[in-house]
């Protein structure tokens, strides 16, 4: 995995970018997928009364719930969710109204006809004011159909202690190459999705391997993440996929370098330990409300919609959650908001450009590519585990 | 006669059950049967017939139908095989470990401790069985990070704690399960008479000799007993492998992350730990040892 002839792929990257952006910018626009035709909510009607919501921990509490049922009525039932398989799995029972997922929970709802299309115009405050970034998506828009209304996101961080590094690490390759410095004290994220981190890496130290989109990889694009992620099985100290297990193990001084995020750099309260987006890019996870195909309480989840894309709001479940608000009007509001908007990147387009966002992968390739079948979660999920032996 | 009759009178429900043996035992085993065939019983029949079933790859969804693809993908992985064994051994350690520690603290306890510190001991052991069971992984992950408190005990020695790993995986599940060992053993290690000891003692045998010839053989059936539970315990753990053990990965690791997107493979798999118990547990009638426990 050194980087070889990479004058010369350099160049052809160069040239493969030169033509792909003729088509898209992000390698993932112009994807037809089919979905089942669900209808969407022409206009609004009464409040049902109750609205039943599958949540991140942190982003429904009665600081803005309260608010939300005296002005609407809809009283709010929160159920929260630990993974997004979890997410997934409650969504299917038909007992929710809607939920706060993750791109690489939303692609599956959509497509296994779970959650229906949105009508944005019963949504005043999905505004001009939302995040460029946060919009069209391929995991929450399809077929130029949008499903999800944008709450937040945040990146899969370089988090390094400093006393150790002494300086930022320019490159991934701390937490991949066999040669580390750091081997031995290195952790990575505990899941299936993480081989799109190892696939990010060899976009650009591997541009021969032709991954133009992380999500859309054929089997030997898979084949070779794993290998990369075999070989950091070599080098790594400890997985994390507990927040509180990762903080203990960084501070503990059990690992030097890895995978964070930018709430747990914070969470941990320690100078040596910063983060950093390494020159490869990285991914990360944006959330979306997204409604259930079978609620019956439709108008309570548009209204719900609504009133959480206000700045206000928004801003208050992300600097709850720790990520970056979806609206950054809230980032004006206060010197406070504000300082919240900075470390988060919020309002930093050109930071999350480099961010692919956690998309569930799927067999049409999201890339555009249609001669060849693209490996699906489930193949990931498989993989994984061979990762760890 | 008027004494039945009056007693006839005053308990209706035990003089209707007396002339009934059979709506007796109903009455008797309705709820115990109740809870293991229809919960117990039936859902890990559920369980174990998802195995066979089909997954729709994109959506997770379950449909009943009959393959043995997921059994071929376990006994054909090798990730999977090397974790079946992997597992396998931690459990076998962590028994053995068990064993080495519970025999002589049972001896000890038993015929050399006075009262007072037998009683204390005996406190000493079943305490953890107090606190949460995530508490003491997570305790044993503060133990042994890198700044820990055992690096920093050992530091004037020179000693460094291996880092989070198999070794590590193993102290923490001794921790967890020793007093289901230990406990056992402790008691059949009271119930030896004392005139055996006086006549291996008669008859010329030393300290080592006794416990070899005289309390071991006894004591089998306990140690079989506890290690029923150290065995099948760490089989079926994943969150001490998560917690303290860095990358390994144990068969419990593999179901954890398969639950959710692939029931079928989760459920296959299970039947892993599922064989190495009943192999277990007949090795262990064999003995003889299940009779007498």
């Amino acid at each position: 995995m050194k980087r070889k002839n990479q004058v010369l792929f350099g160049a052809l990257a160069v040239a493969a970018m030169v033509i792909s952006s003729c088509g898209s910018d992000d390698g993932s626009a112009d994807v037809e997928i089919s979905v089942p035709d669900i209808p969407m909510h022409e206009s609004m009607g009464d409040f049902e009364g109750e609205l039943n919501i599958v949540n991140w921990s942190g982003f429904v509490e009665p600081a803005w719930t309260d608010k939300f049922t005296a002005d609407t009525g809809c009283k709010v039932n929160p159920r929260v969710a630990g993974t997004s398989d979890e997410m997934v799995t409650l969504m299917r029972t038909g007992q929710y109204d809607i939920v706060s997922a993750s791109g690489d929970a939303a692609l599956r709802l959509i497509v296994g006809g779970d959650v229906q299309p949105l009508n944005i115009e019963l949504i005043p405050n999905f505004s001009d004011d939302i995040a460029a970034g946060m919009k069209g998506n391929v995991y929450d828009t399809v077929n130029g159909k949008p499903y999800g209304v944008p709450i937040g996101r945040g990146a899969n961080l370089l988090q390094y202690n400093d006393t150790i590094t002494n300086g930022a690490p320019e490159s991934w390759d701390v937490v991949w190459e066999t040669d580390s410095p750091y081997a031995g004290k290195i952790t990575a994220y505990d899941a299936p999705i993480y081989i799109a981190d190892a696939a990010v890496y060899l976009m650009y130290h591997e541009p021969d391997l032709g991954i133009k989109n992380p999500y859309a990889l054929d089997e030997t694009q898979l084949a070779a993440a794993i290998a990369l992620l075999k070989q950091q099985n070599t080098i790594i100290g400890e997985y994390w996929s507990d927040p509180v297990a990762q903080i203990t193990s960084f501070v503990g001084g059990n690992t030097v370098v890895g995978t964070s995020w930018e709430i747990l750099r914070k969470f941990a309260a320690q100078d040596n330990l910063k983060t950093t987006l390494p020159v490869e890019g990285s991914t990360g996870w944006f959330d979306s409300w997204l409604v259930s195909a079978t609620t019956k309480n439709v108008n309570c989840a548009y209204a719900w919609m609504d009133y959480t894309s206000q700045p206000e709001v928004n801003g208050a479940i992300a600097v709850n959650f720790g990520m970056a608000p979806a609206n950054v009007a809230f980032c004006g509001s206060s010197a406070e908001a504000q300082a919240h908007c900075d470390t988060f990147f919020a309002e930093d387009e050109e930071f999350f450009e480099r961010i692919w966002p956690w998309t569930t992968p799927i067999e049409t390739c999201v890339d555009g590519r249609t001669e060849v079948k693209c490996t699906s979660f489930q193949d990931w999920t498989n993989a994984w585990a061979t990762v760890k032996g | 006669m008027s004494d039945t009759s009056m007693s006839t009178q005053r308990r209706p429900i035990s003089s209707y059950l007396l002339r009934r043996p059979k709506v007796r035992l109903l009455g008797l085993l309705a709820l115990p049967m109740t809870w293991i065939v229809g919960v117990y019983i039936f859902s890990l029949f559920l369980l174990l017939v998802t195995a066979f079933w089909n997954v729709d790859p994109f959506t997770s969804l379950v449909s009943p139908a009959f393959n043995l693809e997921n059994f071929r993908l376990i006994f054909t992985n090798s990730a999977y095989i090397a974790t079946s064994i992997r597992t396998l051994f931690i459990a076998l350690a962590v028994t053995t470990v068990c064993v080495v520690f519970a025999v002589p603290l049972g001896i000890f306890m038993a015929k050399i401790a006075s009262p007072r510190l037998r009683n204390a001991l005996a406190v000493a052991i079943t305490l953890p069985l107090w606190a949460g069971y995530l508490v003491k992984v997570i305790a044993m992950r503060l133990v042994f990070t890198e700044e820990g408190f055992f690096n920093w005990l050992m530091a004037p020695l020179g000693i460094r704690g291996p880092g989070f790993s198999i070794p590590i995986v193993i102290l923490t599940l001794t921790y967890l399960w020793f007093p289901y060992m230990a406990l056992p053993v402790y008691t059949a290690i009271r119930q030896i008479p004392p005139i055996l000891f006086d006549a291996s003692s008669d008859m010329g045998a030393k300290g080592f000799m006794t416990v070899y010839r005289v309390v071991l053989p006894l004591i089998v059936p306990a140690i079989i007993a506890g290690s029923v539970f150290t065995f099948s315990l760490s089989l079926g753990d994943y969150l001490a492998a998560r917690f303290t053990g860095g990358s390994t990965q144990m068969i419990g690791s593999i179901i954890a992350a398969n639950i959710n997107l692939n029931p079928p493979v989760a459920a296959a798999y299970s039947m892993v730990p599922i064989t190495f118990v009943v192999i277990y547990l007949m090795v262990a009638r064999r003995t003889g040892s299940l009779e007498r426990m």
